[in-house]
C-alpha cells in the first residue's frame, strides 16, 4: 500500500510518500499563513512530482503544528512519534533524536525497539529554534544557508548570553559594532543554540547513536557545535528536513 | 433532551450547587461583617485558621479569591494593574491580582471585604512575607506573622520550641485585635471539627482509587474551596460528607467521572484556573482521568501530626510539615505513595512560573519518579492567573505526545 505523510511545522510543509519500506518521494513548501492550503499544496506536489493520483494512495497521516488542519487525513500524530517513527525507518539504531524545527526544538530518548521513552520541548521561547537563526540572519544581513560554512571559519566565537531571541538580536547588533568578525557572531549565535539544546537533552538523558532532524540539520554550523558541546557524532541524513513525513507515512501504513 | 446531554447529565456532580451556595453565602458574610460587629481577618491559605474561627473572626483567603480571578479570567488585567504599580511580572500572580485588586476593588466579586487583620503563614512559600507587609501598610492594620522554619528531613526539637511558642503569641494577638480572652472549650471543638473536616476531605479523594474515578483532579480543585476557606465549621463537615455519600452513590451505580476511563493520572501543582474547561476536556479526548493531585491533598496531608484532643499543640507541627514546606525527597515520597495508591500510568507536572516553592523542585521529582516507578511524565509550563503565560498549540502538542507514550506503553504491556 502507497501511504502519504504530511508535516505541517511553522515554516514548511513538508510531504512523503512511502511504499513497502522504499520512499516514494518527498517535497518541502512554504506553509504561508493558511496550513489547510499548504497542506493541501504540498500533497499535490508530491504526487506530481512520483507521477501518482490521489486514488493510489491508501492512507494519509498528518504531523507537525498544523496537523488538524489536514482534513482529508485519516489521522493525527504528533511530531515526537512522527520524527521517531522516521528515524527508526531510516536508521533503526538510532536512541535519541534532536529535531530543530522553525518555531520548537525537541529532544527526543529512544527504547531499545525504537519506541519513545521521553522527550523534551523547548519552553515558550523561539531561542534555539530556526526562528532564532532566521532573525539573526536579518540582522546579520547574511542569507541563512551560508551560516552553516561561514560559522566554520571561526576559530574564536563571540559569546551570546542572551536566552531571548529578541535581547540576543540587540546583543548580536552591538556586537557588530563593536566590530566582531561576522563569521565569530554567528558560530556564537550556534554555540548559544547547543548550549540550549544540550540542556534539553541532559533531561532526557544522551544516549548514542544521535541523529539530528528537522530544517536546521542543514546548518553544518549548528550541528559542529552540538557535536562540540555533546562529545558525541550525530548523523544528519539528507533526507533530516522531511523525517517528520517520511516517520508520518511510514505511521499511516500500520494504519 | 438529546442524549450527550443526558450522558452529561450523568455525570454531573449534584453538590455543586449547594457548594455555590455556601461559598455565596459566606462572602456575603464576610463583605457586611463590618454591619454585623464582626472582624475579619485575611490570612494565607496554609495558614493556621482553627483559632480565628474559635474567635468568631471570619477568614478571608487572598488566594482563595486568586483562584476565582483566575477562573473568571480576570487575571491578566489585574496582573497588568499591578505591574504598572511597579511590581515585577516575576512576582507570584496570586499576589499580583489580590495587591492590585484591593486598590481598584475589581475582579469577580468587587474585591474583598476590607481586613481588621492578617495572618500570615510562611509555610507555604516566603512571597506571602512581602505581600502581607504590602497590604498592611496599605490598610494600616496589625500583621501577625506565623513563622514555620522548613522542614528539609525532619522536624527538629528547636523548631518544635520555636513553632509552639508562636501558638501563644498569637492567640495573645488575637485577643489583642478583638478585645477579648478566647473560649479554651470553644477552641478544643474547633480543633475537633477541623480535624474532622480534614478526615472527610481525604476520604473524598480516596474515593478515586475506584476504577473508574467517580471525580477527576478538576472536581477535587472546586470541592476544595470549603477545606480551604472554612475548615474547623460544621458546614464543611456536613458539606463533605454529602459530598462523599454522592461520590459512594457514584461508584456503587458505576459512573465515572469521564465517559471512558482507560488511563489514569495524576497531577502536580496549582491548577491552571482559567483552562480548567479546556483541559479536562483535552484529557478527556484521550479517555484520560487526572483522578488525583498533589494540590488538594495538601489541606489534609499533614493529619498523622494532628492529635484532635490537644489541636493547638499539635497544629504547630501539622502545620509545619506541609507538602510545599518539606524537601524533595519527602515530597517524592508523597508523589510515589500517590502514584501507588491511585495506580495511575502517567504523571503531568505543571510548572508553574508564578509558586516557585512548588515548581523549584519538579526536575528532580520527575527524575525519582521515572526511575523509581518508570512512568511516563510530561512537564508543562504555565501559571495559574496569568494567561500570558499559556500557550495552547504547544501545550496541546505535548499532551497529545505524551498520551500517544502512554497509550503505546499500554498496548506494549497488554
Ligand atoms: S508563591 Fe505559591 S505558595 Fe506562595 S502565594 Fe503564590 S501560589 Fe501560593
Amino acid at each position: 500500500m502507497i501511504t502519504a505523510g504530511i508535516d505541517i511545522g511553522s515554516i514548511t510543509a513538508k510531504a512523503a510518500l512511502v511504499e513497502n519500506g522504499k520512499i516514494l518521494g518527498t517535497k518541502v513548501t512554504f506553509t504561508g499563513y493558511n496550513a489547510e492550503a499548504a497542506g493541501r499544496k504540498v500533497y499535490e506536489d508530491v504526487l506530481a512530482d512520483s507521477g501518482l493520483e490521489a486514488s493510489a494512495v491508501g492512507k494519509i497521516v498528518s504531523t507537525g503544528y498544523g496537523r488538524n488542519s489536514v482534513k482529508f487525513a485519516d489521522r493525527t500524530f504528533t511530531e515526537i512519534m512522527a520524527h521517531a517513527a522516521g528515524a527508526n525507518f531510516l536508521k533503526p539504531e538510532v536512541r535519541t533524536i534532536i529535531d530543530i524545527g522553525g518555531q520548537d526544538s525537541k529532544a527526543i530518548a529512544l527504547d531499545e525497539r525504537g519506541k519513545v521513552k521521553n522527550f523534551v520541548m523547548n519552553d515558550k521561547c523561539a531561542a534555539g529554534t530556526g526562528r532564532f537563526l532566521e532573525v539573526m540572519a536579518r540582522a546579520l544581513e547574511v542569507d541563512l544557508d551560508e551560516f552553516g560554512a561561514m560559522s566554520l571559519q571561526s576559530g574564536a566565537p563571540s559569546k551570546i548570553s542572551s536566552l531571548c531571541t529578541v535581547f540576543a538580536e540587540s546583543e548580536v547588533i552591538s556586537l557588530i559594532a563593536r566590530g566582531e568578525q561576522r563569521f565569530d557572531i554567528i558560530a556564537g549565535i550556534h554555540e548559544s543554540i547547543a548550549a540550549r539544546i544540550s540542556s534539553m537533552i541532559a533531561r532526557v538523558g544522551l544516549t548514542e547513536p544521535v541523529m539530528i532532524t528537522g530544517g536546521v540539520a542543514r546548518n553544518a554550523g549548528v550541528v559542529a557545535a552540538l557535536e562540540g558541546k555533546l562529545g558525541v557524532k550525530i548523523a544528519v541524513l539528507p533526507s533530516a528536513q522531511v523525517n517528520g513525513a517520511i516517520g508520518a507515512a511510514i505511521l499511516a501504513s500500520s494504519l | 433532551m438529546s442524549e450527550a446531554k443526558s450522558e452529561k447529565e450523568k455525570r454531573k456532580i449534584q453538590s455543586e450547587k449547594k457548594m455555590r451556595d455556601i461559598m455565596t453565602a459566606y462572602y456575603i458574610d464576610a463583605k457586611t461583617a463590618r454591619q454585623n460587629n464582626k472582624k475579619v481577618a485575611w490570612i494565607t491559605s496554609g495558614g493556621p485558621v482553627e483559632p480565628l474561627i474559635a474567635m468568631d473572626i471570619i477568614p478571608v483567603y487572598p488566594e482563595n479569591h486568586g483562584a476565582m480571578i483566575g477562573a473568571s479570567k480576570m487575571g491578566v488585567d489585574l496582573c497588568e494593574k499591578a505591574e504598572a504599580m511597579g511590581y515585577s511580572n516575576d512576582l507570584c500572580s496570586y499576589a499580583r491580582s489580590d495587591i492590585s485588586c484591593a486598590t481598584v476593588n475589581g475582579g469577580p466579586i468587587g474585591g474583598l471585604p476590607e481586613p481588621d487583620m492578617l495572618v500570615c503563614c510562611n509555610n507555604i512559600c516566603g512571597t506571602v512575607l512581602k505581600w502581607y507587609e504590602v497590604q498592611a501598610r496599605y490598610f494600616n492594620i496589625p500583621l501577625f506573622i506565623f513563622d514555620t522554619p522548613f522542614c528539609h528531613t525532619e522536624y527538629t526539637k528547636e523548631a518544635k520550641r520555636y513553632v509552639e511558642r508562636q501558638i501563644g503569641e498569637y492567640v495573645a494577638f488575637l485577643e489583642g485585635v478583638c478585645g477579648r480572652k478566647m473560649d479554651q472549650d470553644r477552641m478544643k471543638d474547633v480543633g475537633r471539627i477541623s480535624f474532622e473536616g480534614q478526615k472527610l476531605w481525604q476520604e473524598v479523594l480516596d474515593t478515586a482509587v475506584n476504577k473508574p474515578s467517580p471525580m477527576t483532579a478538576f472536581d477535587a480543585f472546586f470541592h476544595l474551596a470549603l477545606i480551604v476557606t472554612l475548615r474547623g465549621t460544621q458546614q464543611t463537615i456536613d458539606y463533605y460528607q454529602g459530598l462523599l455519600a454522592e461520590m459512594k452513590d457514584r461508584i456503587r451505580d458505576g459512573i465515572g467521572a469521564i465517559a471512558q476511563e482507560k488511563y489514569r493520572l495524576l497531577w502536580d501543582n496549582l491548577p491552571i484556573w482559567y483552562r480548567m474547561k479546556w483541559l479536562s476536556k483535552k484529557f478527556a479526548e484521550h479517555d484520560a482521568c487526572l483522578v488525583a493531585d498533589t494540590y488538594t491533598s495538601a489541606w489534609c496531608g499533614a493529619m498523622k501530626y494532628i492529635d484532635e484532643n490537644k489541636f493547638l499543640d499539635s497544629m504547630a507541627e501539622a502545620y509545619s510539615r506541609i507538602y510545599l514546606n518539606i524537601g524533595v525527597d519527602e515530597m517524592a515520597r508523597m508523589v510515589i505513595a500517590m502514584i501507588d495508591k491511585y495506580q495511575v500510568d502517567g504523571f503531568v507536572l505543571h510548572s508553574n512560573r508564578s509558586c516557585k516553592p512548588y515548581s523549584l523542585g519538579q526536575f528532580d521529582i520527575q527524575r525519582i519518579v521515572e526511575k523509581e516507578r518508570n512512568i511516563p511524565c510530561l512537564m508543562i509550563e504555565a501559571d495559574m492567573v496569568d494567561e500570558r503565560s499559556f500557550s495552547e498549540s504547544q501545550i496541546s502538542t505535548r499532551i497529545d505526545a505524551f498520551m500517544e507514550i502512554i497509550k503505546d506503553r499500554k498496548k506494549g504491556r497488554a
